[in-house]
């Protein structure tokens, strides 16, 4: 007896390391390439800017100081860093709103998509998604043909005389909004559908039998029941309109940017890498702070989406 | 009452599902439509005309772009594929054992990492490489890519190993099977389409790529998205539109191949 538990003991230490084993190069190429780098950022972020670029070895707080506050050249007063700070208060607001658009828009849909027969909502959940696998450049692009000065929109209003002028949508805090909703739609939709998916209809036929209006069954019976939904696609939106760089850079124009731009200038024209490691990290700790409220809200009911 | 009680309808929601698919879809078509358009503008219709799709096809810059794009797209959607199959398999069918959701948090972990920070990291890093090594290559953007293509790999082998039967490994192991034996003639083969659809996912996310590519690249090694990046700053000719049509009609005949794969496999 002893001599066979003691041999399964063994098998099972072999098997385990063979597991290690066969999943060392992923884990050793995302250790390098993705996550491992990220300490890199987390280092810069405390040493001093070189004067072309990069960093001088020369530990300093002066990088984490320029993201919330300045200082005046000539006296030394120490201000807010307005500019800083308003870009990063925008990029959270572009980003809340972006969330509130695809869930305005994704939750009759998502709804929409599981009211379905099981056979066609296969096919209305792929419409969802091919715009989603065609490239992100391309659908700024897109975007960008329909609302320009010359575009569709203001092309029609036009020529039915409704303005004389073309509405400048362009480069406008709208135009990046519209693009990021459009763009993170099926992100908001697919999480949605997965809990509707399993929405119990019987509880909405009680609803009715106990003489509750469609509004009252909607607030009262399927949005409770689909709250795990709800935050997940929430938080699958949040966070990239949060971080984004392309739609803000295509459909903002030069003035209009977000986190993701100042981090990008901070190492390109601004020359100072430790201020945009920084504001990397800072970036990180907000998403990370929309993975613990997701984690504390869903997570623990075991609710799988996403 | 004439019309039937339908308790799942909620006014209103199937006309804005309508809008939604409609909206969806118009900017994408504008898109095309205009690539098709004889004139140089790409908001006023002048006639039916492929010359901006053989325009594009004579722009050697694009040309060479695409082939950049496919080739880092192949090669990392491989690399990312394989490495994903084994993670898969080590991660998958098992008893608890520690590390083990660690791991999983892991493989998953490139999806979390704001896209602009994993792009500076990796700018920061590589930039030093080069300069100790003098190698400016394209290593760097497939590694890149394999990185960031490995969770969209692992995730439809992960799906396809857990649904799969152990009860046909065991009995190819009593059959006097080698463990070796056994995966390539009994586990390969149910994996197969978990595998595909892994590797075309990969591919479709590296081919798309813009922000990481356009921190990692060196210079001269525009891919198509960057090269349109970079385009979008001047006058946008149907010419743009051309490219974006052929790139669209590569990304959804790819997607439509791994719709019809994961159905096939339900």
């Amino acid at each position: 007896m002893e001599h066979t538990r003691r041999a399964a003991e063994k098998a099972q230490r072999a098997d385990i390391r063979t597991r290690w084993l066969l999943s060392a190069p992923a884990l050793v190429v995302i250790a390098l390439a993705s996550v491992g780098p990220l300490l890199i950022v987390l280092v810069y972020s405390f040493l001093s800017p070189g004067p072309y670029g990069d960093v001088i070895w020369k530990p300093s707080l002066e990088g984490w100081f320029n993201v919330f506050f300045s200082r005046d050249i000539f006296d030394d007063t120490v201000s807010f860093a307005d500019a800083h700070l308003s870009i990063l208060w925008r990029s959270i607001k572009l980003a809340i709103g972006t969330t509130f658009l695809t869930f305005v828009f994704g939750f009759p849909t998502a709804y929409f998509i599981a009211s379905r027969s099981p056979r066609s909502r296969a096919i209305w959940l792929f419409l969802i998604t091919i715009p989603f696998w065609t490239n992100l450049l391309i659908r700024a692009f897109a975007i960008q043909e329909v609302i320009r000065n010359e575009g569709i929109i203001n092309s029609l209003l036009m020529s039915a005389g409704l303005i004389t002028q073309p509405i400048q949508m362009m480069f406008t805090d709208f135009a990046i909004m519209v693009g990021m909703t459009y763009v993170h739609l099926p992100l908001m939709v697919l999480p949605l559908y997965a809990s509707m998916e399993k929405l119990d209809f019987r509880l909405v036929e009680a609803g009715y039998d106990l003489y509750a209006t469609r509004l009252a069954v909607l607030r009262r019976i399927i949005i409770p029941q689909v709250r795990p939904g709800i935050i997940a696609g929430s938080i699958l939106v949040f966070i990239p309109s949060l971080g984004s760089y392309v739609i803000p850079r295509v459909l903002g124009g030069g003035r209009n940017l977000m986190v993701g731009n100042l981090i990008e200038l901070q190492f390109g024209q601004g020359r100072n890498w430790p201020l945009g490691a920084a504001l990397s990290i800072t970036l990180v700790f907000i998403v990370l702070v929309a993975l613990a409220f997701y984690v504390r809200n869903v997570g623990k009911s075991g609710g799988s989406h996403g | 009452m004439a019309e039937r009680f339908d308790i799942k309808r909620q006014v209103g929601f199937s006309t804005v599902a309508m809008i939604c698919f409609f909206l969806l879809y118009l900017p994408i078509a504008t898109l095309v439509v205009y690539a098709f358009n004889a004139g140089t503008s790409i908001a006023i219709w002048e006639g039916f005309s492929l010359r901006w799709f053989r325009q594009a096809w004579n722009n050697q810059q694009v040309i060479d772009a695409s082939l950049r794009s496919l080739q880092i797209a192949s090669a990392a959607a491989i690399i990312a594929t394989i490495l994903a199959t084994m993670a898969a398999i080590a991660t998958t069918r098992t008893a608890r054992y520690r590390g083990l959701s660690l791991k999983y948090s892991f493989i998953n972990l490139p999806l979390m990492i704001p896209e602009i920070v994993c792009a500076v990291a990796l700018l920061i890093l590589f930039s030093r490489i080069k300069i100790w090594t003098g190698y400016s290559g394209l290593g760097y953007l497939i590694i890149a890519h394999t990185a960031f293509c490995i969770p969209f790999a692992y995730l439809p082998i992960r799906a396809r190993l857990e649904s799969m039967d152990l009860a046909l490994e065991r009995a190819a192991a009593d059959l006097y099977a080698t463990p070796l034996q056994a995966f390539r003639r009994v586990s390969l083969p149910l994996l197969w389409p978990g595998i595909i659809a892994g590797l075309m996912l990969a591919f479709v996310i590296s081919l798309d790529n813009v922000v990481i590519t356009e921190f990692v690249k060196s210079g001269g090694q525009d891919t198509l998205p960057t090269y349109m990046l970079g385009q979008l700053r001047r006058v946008v000719t149907p010419e743009m539109n051309a490219i974006s049509t052929v790139f669209l009609l590569l990304s959804l005949g790819i997607v439509t191949i791994f719709f019809f794969i994961s159905r096939h496999k339900n």
